[in-house]
């Protein structure tokens, strides 16, 4: 990769320690695209924020980061561990793990990043217009981007995006032009896919595909099913992007989803018949899920303990529109800057299962948090564990 | 084909995988060891390996692994694959982790358990 004189003599040191250690992402990550040169792009969005996740080594990077960094373009990031308004209701969270999340809370935002600690950044801003690049790394949200958004960006790491969001630069990779051909169709061949199908449909597209896939055999369903295919899509593979076609329209290979390769899945990440608690959100609900959500309680509650996991901007959205009273009547547990995926308030010690339509969930529950996972469609919980 | 991601040298024992592996689910950020069963490598830890799988998959969370590992003494000594993913690339630029992506067929004739060189400036695996 070409570098300019400027980005080179970042790269040699001589404009700082951060944005020395930026240029040498950058290098790395431009080889691994094999890009030709750095290109400039308009918003960054970070992931690495919960302490779960990145632990003392990573705390301690960022706050030696941010004693001299700032982000160059608009920044948003992904959720942390916990809600802090509603830190005490969880008492197995020890003060280290509060001290530590709040450190790198502050890292970032002395960096000037904006503190949103969503990974749906596109139920948050209005997108940009089409073809803008951008570097997210949160896999769902850079699916979302490229493939319902028309942005270009790469299913960027949490450094690469953060690397970016200090230069407001990123390879010029092939995710970044236009045309690339892609060489894998997935014939969707279940009828009428719940949100569920399609989180495992994505599951599925992932392991198959390589860095975009077609999909044929359905047409482009509701944002909370594009949201489930796009978060199943980011946990298992490196696929980038997804586009709905007419099978007609390609010569590509092709494989099949129906009711077979659906069930493998199932069985992979499904551990239990039933769950102790449930959550909903990951990818976190949007405003739209919320009031579904709503009408779907009405008369309704819990029978067990539900966590629902939103953006902070789009509860503040949800409670001006009354869409979290019908929630809260019904025994829901609104929680934000935080979601399913690693979050330490769902901990083993008191949780043995979880109940949860999402497909990104229950690999990360099943895997990093360790309990038993009881995979369903929201309309199936509502139907068994609400009265 | 050898590619350099990120230049170095190591000499280690090389454990192999033919799974892709997500970083952020399957391996402990403070001892290396594997802990999802659906891996060939399962229970294994990837401490002090020449760690030669296909490509990084999943979170992007799984950089900020690969840096935990080196910080807690329990990174691989370097990192050989068919496809470099965005995660081990930038993880292992930060971590000062030597990575380099090979051709199948080289991929192919490494063989687990084996001890081997890996010196970027020459672009050399040596069995």
């Amino acid at each position: 990769m070409e570098l300019t004189k400027e980005e080179q003599s970042a790269l040699d040191g001589e404009k700082g320690d951060a944005l020395q250690t930026a240029y040498r992402i950058l290098v790395a990550t431009g080889e691994a695209t094999n890009a030709e040169k750095l290109i400039p792009i308009k918003w960054a969005h970070l992931s690495g924020v919960n302490y779960n996740t990145i632990g003392d080594s990573g705390e301690e990077f960022l706050k030696t980061l941010s004693q001299d960094a700032k982000v160059k373009v608009k920044t948003t990031l992904n959720p942390m561990g916990f809600d802090f308004d509603h830190i005490s209701d969880f008492k197995h969270i020890d003060d280290d793990f509060i001290e530590k999340q709040k450190s790198i809370k502050d890292s970032y935002i002395k960096m000037g990043v904006e503190p949103t600690f969503s990974c749906t950044p596109y139920d948050i801003y209005d997108l940009p217009e089409k073809d803008t690049q951008v570097s997210f790394a949160e896999s769902n949200a850079a699916i979302f981007a490229n493939s319902l958004g028309k942005l270009k960006t790469n299913k960027e790491s949490a450094f690469s995006a953060l690397a970016s969001a200090l230069t407001g630069k990123s390879p010029y990779s092939d995710m970044r032009k236009d045309g690339t051909n892609i060489p894998l169709t997935i014939r969707m061949k279940l009828d009428n896919p719940s949100e569920l199908d399609f989180g495992l449909l994505g599951f599925f597209a992932g392991k198959v595909g390589d860095s975009s896939v077609n999909i044929s055999g359905v047409s482009q369903p509701d944002r909370r099913s594009c949201k489930a295919l796009c978060g199943g899509m980011g946990t298992s593979g490196t696929c980038a992007k997804f586009q709905f076609i007419d099978e007609q329209e390609t010569n590509s290979e092709k494989v099949d989803f129906g009711k077979e390769e659906m069930g493998k899945i199932y069985d992979e990440l499904n551990t239990t018949d039933k769950g102790d608690l449930i959550t909903l959100g990951s990818p976190q609900l949007g405003l739209q899920e919320l009031s579904d959500l709503s009408n779907m309680l009405k008369g309704k509650s819990f029978q067990k303990r539900c966590m629902i996991f939103c953006s902070r901007a789009v509860q503040h959205q949800a409670r001006s529109l009354e869409y979290t009273n019908e929630i809260e009547r019904a025994g829901g547990e609104i929680l934000s800057d935080c979601c399913t995926c690693l979050t330490p308030l769902i901990d083993k010690s008191q949780t043995d299962a979880v109940t949860t339509n999402s497909v990104k969930g229950a690999y990360y529950l099943k895997n990093s948090t360790g309990v038993d996972v009881n995979l369903k469609p929201l309309s199936k919980i509502i139907e068994d564990d609400t009265k | 084909m050898t590619k350099v991601i990120v230049k170095g040298k190591a000499q280690g024992t090389v454990l192999k995988t033919t799974n892709p592996i997500n970083f952020l689910g399957a391996v402990d950020k403070k001892t290396g060891i594997i802990h999802d069963q659906e891996y060939d490598i399962f229970k294994k830890t990837v401490k002090d390996s020449i760690l030669v799988f296909p490509y990084g998959i999943g979170s992007s969370v799984g950089a900020y692994t690969i840096y935990s590992l080196k910080n807690s003494n329990a990174a691989p000594l370097a990192m050989i694959c068919k496809k470099a993913d965005l995660s081990v690339a930038s993880g292992c630029a930060l971590a000062n982790i030597p990575m380099i992506v090979v051709s199948n067929e080289k991929f192919d004739s490494i063989e687990d358990g084996k001890e081997i060189q890996i010196d970027t400036e020459s672009a050399t695996i040596l069995n």
